[in-house]
């Protein structure tokens, strides 16, 4: 007999945090990308090459820390080819983006296979390990939840902030907006419309391959083909329902992320077979992007912006 | 003027009418092969960088895909679904819609056709098989009927929507291949089907089928579908601009959901050709990324479905000359996902040739335009 409480319990939240750590960055790596008219499907593979960087750079190393510098580089890399594809040559987003994501299931796979000689999956290395925080630690049920956690879980709760300040209360946020609602009118008034998509892009770009590392350097320490399983595209989802804001997408990351560790924990506790689990996170984007696709407005029409 | 003369010079005129659309198509698909080109340069980089010789690998490759009979079987036997996948994601593209759940409609589409082919015995070929297609069709069409309305009646982004729906098809037949319907011993998979809904194999030794011909024939009627049917004007015309196809008339919620339901349906008989021609029992995960080789594939094609078969021909020498290169040279398959998506990446962006050529480059191929 399985105990509700085996399930859902202070765990379960912390779990939750967890597993919505990738989304955050993520989401918020879309909603740079989208809010200068681009489409960035491309944030799977961003993420998941972003999460074999990591990997490989610690390996080499010994240091998980040039890991997550790494896995920022690789996906800033990323960030820059989706942008010449995209801005400069206005090729379409969609095909870009699912280019992207092939490029980097196919070079994982390949090298992991020519480094660790597997394609499954690469050897351990040394991961980022949980720093405790102590005057929170010690608060009882929430010291629980936030108080013990891989120091990436915090930094995306600051980005999300700095996103909110750089968007919202800055003109480069106001001129970054400005690029994706209406880039001529930005033109005329100075603006640098392809600069800004090129920037916005390569921090997209980053922040998934931040999100990687938390995968791969912060969750597991280890690198497994096709670790990310859609999380780019749920991320896509959160930061939909999220309407675009970086506070919006933090909510429906943690939505997604308590699916996630709920999932893990159904898992464990071996009530149903683990592929009918696994479905459940999956099946939950679908229904909630359908009931928030109408409530949303996007930030842009993401037509390709051709100077006169 | 008798009538051999009329007959020759028609003849004649057919004949410049067929060298002239070659010749014309050759010249209209520079940027196709020059990215497919390109994509094997950066991958012979690739195989450089890692230690192996790419002309060992390539050469490997082409043997194997294209050496000998049993080569040009297995070679044709890949193209089969990647074929399928490739109308299926270029109908929803006319339509302005991504498909990106082909690997998902594929996978439904063969677990349905190899349910009915294992389920029902003692039926004639003539009725047995015909289901079991019938159940692949129907099983993609219900892949692709699902984002379809979601996105016609509530706005859900079909991106999203057709890429979730592909995990969830991946556990669900994994579900059922390892607890209900798994055979046995340790692989998941199922019992094998009934002789009687097998599709034939065309070439002995290898496991080239009667699936072949169908992708053939799914092609043309694709080009008829679109090019000779008011549906297929009508998808045509919801694609290049759904507010004018709506004051036209056209009912383009209708529109959108028909093109994504034959699309899933062209997806789940590439699977069901698979199940029932090739591996004849359903196995967990059978497709190797069939799904985004089609996409590559339809790019590839020009978008148009003639276009398409020789792509899925490329293409499927490429995965099944693909097997060889690995077992013989060690090079990891991997390699074939990466010139997969290095095809794609060039494709993206058309604008990107006129730029070479403004630089400089391939003078020599464009100077006659």
């Amino acid at each position: 007999m399985v105990n509700i409480t085996d399930i859902i319990n202070v765990g379960l939240f912390a779990a939750s945090l967890r597993m919505a750590t990738p989304l955050i960055f993520a989401s918020i790596g879309g909603i740079f990308s989208e809010r200068v008219g681009i489409v960035n499907i491309a944030l799977e593979g961003m993420m998941l090459t972003g999460a074999f960087s990591g990997v490989l750079a610690t390996f080499a190393t010994g240091n998980p820390w040039v890991g997550v510098l790494a896995s920022i580089l690789a996906g800033g890399l990323l960030g820059y080819l989706h942008a010449i594809l995209t801005v400069k040559f206005a090729g379409n987003q969609i095909i870009s983006g699912t280019g992207i994501n092939l490029l980097a299931l196919g070079v994982t796979a390949y090298l992991c296979q020519a480094i660790w000689g597997s394609r499954g999956a690469s050897e351990s290395v040394h991961g980022l390990g949980a720093v405790s925080i102590p005057l929170i630690n010690d608060i009882p049920v929430l010291g629980e939840v936030i108080g013990n956690q891989t120091p990436l879980v915090y930094l995306s709760i600051l980005v999300v902030v700095l996103a909110y300040i750089l968007l919202f209360k800055m003109p480069q946020g106001l001129r970054i907006r400005a690029v994706g609602e209406y880039p001529a009118a930005a033109d005329t008034t100075g603006v640098d419309v392809y600069r800004t998509k090129y920037l916005c892009l390569v921090l997209s770009g980053m922040l998934s391959g931040l999100g990687g590392a938390f995968l791969s350097l912060g969750h597991l320490s280890l690198f497994v083909y096709g670790m990310t399983g859609g999380r780019g595209f749920i991320a896509l989802a959160a930061m939909i329902i999220g309407g675009w804001t970086p506070f919006g997408a933090l909510g429906a990351s943690f939505l997604f992320g308590f699916a996630d560790a709920l999932q893990i924990r159904l898992q464990s506790v071996g009530l149903l077979p683990s592929q009918i689990i696994l479905t459940l996170p999956y099946i939950l984007t679908i229904v909630v992007v359908a009931i928030f696709a109408r409530k949303r407005t996007p930030p842009s029409d993401y037509k390709p912006y051709i100077k006169e | 003027m008798t009538e051999d003369q009329t007959m020759s010079r028609k003849g004649k005129q057919l004949v410049e009418k067929i060298w002239s659309w070659l010749t014309g198509s050759l010249r209209n698909s520079i940027p196709q092969i020059v990215a497919i080109i390109a994509a094997f340069l950066i991958g012979a980089i690739v195989l450089l960088a890692t230690g192996f010789s790419p002309l060992e690998a390539y050469g490997a490759m082409l043997i194997g895909a294209i050496g000998d009979i049993y080569g040009i079987g297995q070679t044709l036997t890949q193209a089969t679904p990647i074929l399928f996948t490739a109308l299926a994601f270029l109908l929803s593209f006319k339509c302005g819609l991504f498909n990106l759940g082909a690997e998902g409609q594929l996978l439904i589409g063969g677990f349905f056709a190899a349910v009915v082919g294992i389920s029902l015995t003692g039926l004639p070929v003539f009725v047995h098989l015909p289901l079991a297609l019938l159940a692949g069709i129907f099983g993609g069409a219900i892949m692709g009927f699902i984002p379809a309305v979601l996105k016609a009646k509530l706005g859900a982004h079909e991106v999203i929507t057709t890429m979730m729906s592909s995990y969830v098809a991946l556990y669900v037949t994994s579900y059922f291949v390892n607890y209900p319907l798994k055979a046995p011993g340790w692989v998941s998979q199922t019992i094998p089907i009934a002789p009687s809904a097998e599709l034939p194999r065309l070439l002995p030794v290898t496991q080239l089928s009667a699936a072949f011909i169908l992708s053939i024939a799914a092609a043309l009627a694709t080009v008829y579908l679109l090019d000779r049917t008011t549906i297929g004007y009508e998808i045509k015309a919801i694609g290049l601009n759904p507010l004018a196809a709506r004051n036209a008339g056209i009912n383009t919620n209708k529109g959108l959901i028909l093109a994504m339901v034959i699309s899933g349906a062209i997806a789940g008989i590439g699977g069901a050709g698979e199940i029932l021609g090739v591996h004849r029992r359903f196995i967990d995960g059978f497709s190797p990324g069939y799904g985004w080789d089609g996409l590559a594939v339809a790019l590839i094609g020009g978008l148009n479905p003639l276009g398409s078969i020789v792509a899925a021909i490329l293409f499927g020498a490429i995965r099944s000359g693909g097997i060889t290169m690995n077992v013989s040279t060690g090079v990891p398959l991997d390699i074939i996902n990466i010139l997969q998506a290095l095809v794609v990446l060039f494709v993206a962006a058309p604008k990107l040739f006129g730029y070479i050529r403004k630089k400089g480059g391939f003078k020599w191929l464009t100077s006659q335009t």
